[in-house]
């Protein structure tokens, strides 16, 4: 078990999403979302949007190419679809946190887990990834052509050399963080359905702790700001829209 | 499906029912049919043709998706025998001749503003592959636009990705005369963006034109 770092007395709000569940908010610029995984074994399918123009998002294909990585940890930011910075990873424990893998939809939970309807198990149903996000996404009156490819916080996923990909079991001990300061207003929508290339046979999600806590002041030497000069660039994007307040 | 498989194609262009050459920094959209097979012929060398496809009959409610492609696939390089996925989990083609051997679908399309991000704040006015997209959705009436644009396909570009987590953008494997070619297994709508970017080598620094050519089922 990691201890992670004491939060912050800054502390405004804390959470528990259980496995196989939804969660949203706007975490506002200033602000900073912590994601614990309490017993090693959470995924978080996670989405980003402006709440002030949805049809700005997070952009996988922007976010890996503009730092030369598929895998995200410390020092990387993720970049909306409009040239700007939405969070930065701050702190993280992991290592690593899949981009490519993408989420289940219902047909893989009847396949892999077999069919756990309400009508017999009540809110003990399996849920699909999928389904969890276009729930969550219909409050915020988003649907299915916002639903683009997502992040998953605490899984891997890495490719051989032949492009094969591969789904690591071991990425994330219980207790590890990461800690998402948001450089703009951002819409966080996440569930906590099992990621599609989990190969346990048994559908048993765990649950994510979340935290929000008001960030320090973003430092000229920031480690993620520096970390690449595509960040700074973005970050200076993202200080232009942020000018007026 | 281990990366690269190399297959000709036993179709005459002569028996084509559509042949269009589409310059570098132009977009063209087009209706497949269901059975219609299309080919993407890099006429000079080294050019990426950045690609969406749209349910026709219900283009807002499904198109393309590079996860579910990757998903189905398990590997992250498209070739001969990839099904291109819908993000209702539904195949929409299928690639069935490849001479280049490798294309992207995680690099996404060039932008503006990633352009800036990517390459320094001053290249904003330097056109791109999203520009390309929006322009030609806004004339047209399917009632798409960016809101549709998702992670889309990248052919004839290599993007490799490392075990260790890394992804670059390295010179192309695609020469002139190289061709990918895919049969629409519904009927689909085509959008393409023929790439512009001068920043990196994914069209060696020099945009060109490719030549798009549509065979008719059983009329190879």
């Amino acid at each position: 078990m990691i201890d992670p770092e004491p939060l912050p007395e800054t502390v405004v709000h804390r959470d528990r999403v259980p496995g196989g569940r939804y969660w949203s908010m706007v975490i506002r610029r200033g602000f900073t979302l912590r994601l614990v995984d309490p017993e090693g074994r959470a995924n978080v399918a996670t989405l980003l949007y402006n709440p002030q123009n949805r049809l700005e998002r997070y952009n996988m294909a922007d976010t890996l190419k503009g730092q030369h990585t598929s895998k995200l940890t410390r020092g990387n930011m993720l970049y909306s679809d409009m040239g700007r910075v939405m969070l930065s990873i701050v702190e993280d424990t992991a290592g690593w946190h899949d981009t490519i893998g993408g989420i289940t939809r219902d047909a893989d939970i009847v396949r892999k887990y077999g069919e756990h309807r309400y009508q017999q198990y009540r809110n003990d149903f399996y849920r699909s990834g999928r389904e969890l996000f276009l729930i969550e996404l219909a409050k915020w009156g988003l649907g299915k052509r916002d639903l683009v490819a997502n992040l998953n916080f605490f899984s891997k996923v890495y490719a051989g050399a032949d492009g094969v990909l591969h789904f690591d079991p071991e990425n994330s001990q219980p207790g590890d963080y990461v800690d998402l300061r948001a450089e703009m207003d951002t819409l966080v929508v996440l569930n906590t359905a099992p990621h599609p290339m989990d190969p346990s046979p048994v559908y048993d999600p765990g649950p994510v702790d979340l935290s929000l806590y008001r960030s320090p002041p973003v430092a000229d030497d920031d480690y993620c700001v520096q970390f690449r000069p595509e960040n700074a660039r973005a970050f200076a994007n993202t200080a232009i829209h942020n000018c007026q307040g | 499906m281990t990366g690269i498989n190399l297959v000709e194609s036993a179709l005459d262009p002569a028996n084509a029912v559509c042949r269009e050459v589409v310059p570098a920094g132009e977009p063209w959209l087009k209706e497949l049919r269901k059975g219609q097979t299309l080919r993407i012929l890099d006429l000079e060398g080294n050019q990426a043709v950045d690609t969406l496809f749209y349910s026709l009959e219900r283009p807002t409610a499904e198109r393309y998706s590079a996860i579910d492609t990757l998903q189905a696939q398990g590997n992250v390089y498209l070739t001969t025998g990839t099904q291109l996925m819908s993000n209702e989990g539904r195949v929409m083609l299928t690639i069935t001749a490849d001479t280049c051997g490798r294309h992207d679908t995680l690099g996404g399309a060039c932008a503006a503003e990633s352009n800036q991000v990517r390459y320094g704040l001053e290249k904003k006015s330097m056109h791109s592959c999203r520009d390309s997209f929006l322009r030609a959705l806004a004339d047209s009436d399917y009632g798409l636009g960016k809101r549709d644009l998702a992670s889309n396909i990248n052919f004839f570009m290599n993007v490799p990705l490392t075990p260790e987590g890394g992804l670059s953008f390295e010179d192309g494997i695609s020469d002139a005369g190289k061709y990918v070619e895919m049969r629409a297994e519904m009927d689909v709508l085509v959008l393409v963006s023929n790439c512009p970017q001068l920043n990196n080598p994914c069209n060696a620094y020099n945009p060109t034109p490719v030549e798009m050519i549509i065979w008719d089922a059983a009329k190879g």
